[in-house]
């Protein structure tokens, strides 16, 4: 139930602007890959290329193959909508459903995929996608009670279990913890640990310890300077980016040199 | 020290508030005044008409019997206008907000803003002139084919001046309002929640279900409702197309009254007990219209806690 992902010489455009440049990468299944890097330079631009969400702005296009398990994402005929329904993603605001309850918010990908499910299905289906999101004992009770009275991380661990409803093949999040108190931040750093058994995880995040601590790999990526674009500078093992990275961009970012 | 500088009151925004908050209160309780005014007005000039014998009030039976069928046909008009307009509406907005090319939406925005700042009488002369002769073929069609329904039993007005004509006139002068107010909730929708749907693997026209749709339902609500205000309010284009008479079923016949256009087209001439109960029959209107939007913010407020507002 999960699947690799390789990129392969992948240039992002808005419009005529090119916002990243070349970037050739390998995401492992079954593995947290984290994207880190300043402000600005196309980390989360090109993590939302990997579910074809980068193409719902005007203008916005990509040259380049995203292959998932060897199929590439950009062939002719692919169909965005299946591409999203295989690769789930996490915001970086919580953005559950207002108008639905929590149960609704839980079932919504699956209703849109596989439209009829019998009752005794879906009620296993929230158990297991709300355990699975450690947020099973805080709202089995309120289950019909709008998902946007929840707390700001509730509502973030639903949107997660949200996103494993339709088991995806892989989970992409957009720093989803930036806009979370630290508590609720532990809570998701320890889901993102569990989910990786199950799920290919791929992580955009402005906080270095943060990529230290859930991550197995980790993606270096710089921007030369403002209107320039953003390019993958270094991949590899979190360990070895923290503590031995190749490139001296790197190194000057993670020993907070700049950035 | 420090307890006489907190205790300072003085200062200029201190001054600012207290103009702002007073200028505030006084709009607030003008607006009450006036609506106040005009249902005391409205009432007072009524009474005579209601307390009336039944056998001085025009139609000879009572003031119950003379409003109920033209409060029945102003019901009728504006029905068959918000019938029409919502959808079209609906999907006019739509397509201007989340389907058209940039450049060709703003263009069709104004276009339909247009629409609104056509004067209603050019409307009712273009609804008693044109679209009347235009369309009564399609009435003798459906006279002819079904007729079995009440609501189009023949034999078809040979000038086509109906109810149903009036009420597609009336479908053309509320459909800016309900588009323009549609369009403006559809495009305030967040972009957070419309990613939501899309990148749960949903089609466009899901997510407009799923994020849009939710979203603005109050919003659509309200729209409709003013549409229906001014369906109900509206007189000119009523009185110039359509050609009144005894309340009948068949919207095809010539016949049926509304409130606003009977009070128009007879108040130039009454005196005396025919204006009070025109004026008793403006009372009525009032009602309705209060009616209808308090009915509109008791559905707003039932689905508050599931709205987008939190």
């Amino acid at each position: 139930m999960s699947k690799r992902i390789d990129v392969k010489d992948l240039n992002v455009y808005y419009g005529d602007f090119l916002a990243v440049e070349d970037v050739t990468i390998n995401i492992e299944a079954k593995s947290v890959t984290a994207f880190i890097g300043p402000s600005g330079c196309g980390k989360s631009t090109f993590l939302r290329t990997l579910n074809r969400m980068h193409e719902v702005l005007p203008g916005a296009r990509v040259e380049g193959e995203v292959l998932l398990d060897g199929d590439n994402l950009y062939g002719p005929g692919v169909d965005p909508v299946t591409v999203r329904s295989q690769i789930g993603m996490v915001f970086q605001r919580p953005n559950p459903f207002p108008t639905m309850s929590i149960r609704d918010n839980v079932l919504a990908g699956v209703k849109l995929n596989n439209k009829k499910i019998s009752k005794g299905e879906a009620d296993v289906l929230v158990e297991r996608s709300l355990k699975g999101a450690n947020l099973w004992n805080e709202v089995k009770d309120r289950l019909e009670k709008p998902g946007s009275g929840l707390s700001g991380g509730q509502q973030q661990r639903l949107c997660i279990a949200r996103a494993i409803a339709v088991e995806p093949q892989v989970i992409l999040m957009d720093e989803p913890c930036s806009a979370l108190d630290p508590i609720s931040t532990l809570a998701i750093e320890d889901l993102i640990n569990e989910l990786k058994d199950q799920y290919t995880v791929v992580i955009v995040t402005h906080n270095m310890q943060q990529a230290a601590r859930v991550s197995d790999r980790t993606a270096f990526f710089n921007i030369a300077g403002t209107g320039k674009p953003g390019k993958l500078i270094e991949v590899g093992d979190t360990h070895t980016i923290f503590s031995n990275p190749t490139q001296k961009a790197t190194e000057d970012y993670v020993s907070g040199r700049f950035g | 020290m420090t307890a006489t500088s907190l205790t300072s009151t003085q200062g200029a925004g201190r001054a600012g508030d207290k103009v702002f908050s007073t200028a505030a209160l006084a709009a607030g309780c003008f607006i009450l005044a006036v609506l106040f005014g005009v249902a005391l007005f409205l009432v007072v000039q009524a009474i005579p008409a209601l307390t009336a014998p039944a056998a001085e009030i025009q139609g000879g039976e009572g003031f119950f019997a003379y409003i109920w069928p033209i409060v029945i046909g102003t019901i009728i008009a504006a029905a068959i206008a918000l019938v029409i307009a919502t959808p079209i509406a609906i999907g006019v907005a739509l397509f201007i907000s989340h389907f058209a090319p940039r450049r060709l939406a703003s263009g069709l925005g104004y276009v339909v803003d247009l629409l609104a700042a056509i004067p209603s009488v050019i409307y009712g002369a273009w609804g008693a002139a044109f679209l009347a002769k235009e369309i009564s073929p399609a009435y003798n069609w459906l006279a002819a084919n079904m007729g079995w329904l009440p609501i189009f039993q023949g034999p078809a007005s040979a000038t086509g001046k109906t109810i149903l004509t009036a009420g597609i006139v009336l479908s053309v002068m509320v459909l800016p309002i309900i588009t323009s107010l549609s369009r403006e909730i559809f495009l305030q929708t967040p972009k957070l929640h419309e990613e939501a749907a899309l990148a749960l693997g949903a089609t466009r026209w899901e997510m407009i279900k799923m994020s849009v749709f939710p979203f603005a339902r109050p919003g659509i609500i309200s729209a409709v409702m003013l549409g229906l205000g001014r369906a109900l309010g509206e007189t000119m284009a009523v009185a110039l197309v359509l050609s009144s008479g005894a309340l009948t079923a068949s919207l095809i016949q010539s016949g049926n009254q509304t409130i606003a256009a009977e009070i128009a087209l007879n108040f130039p001439e009454a005196s005396g007990l025919k204006v009070s109960t025109l004026i008793a029959a403006g009372l009525v209107l009032f009602i309705i219209t209060l009616a209808v939007n308090m009915i509109a913010r008791w559905i707003i407020s039932r689905h508050k806690e599931f709205s987008g507002a939190n």
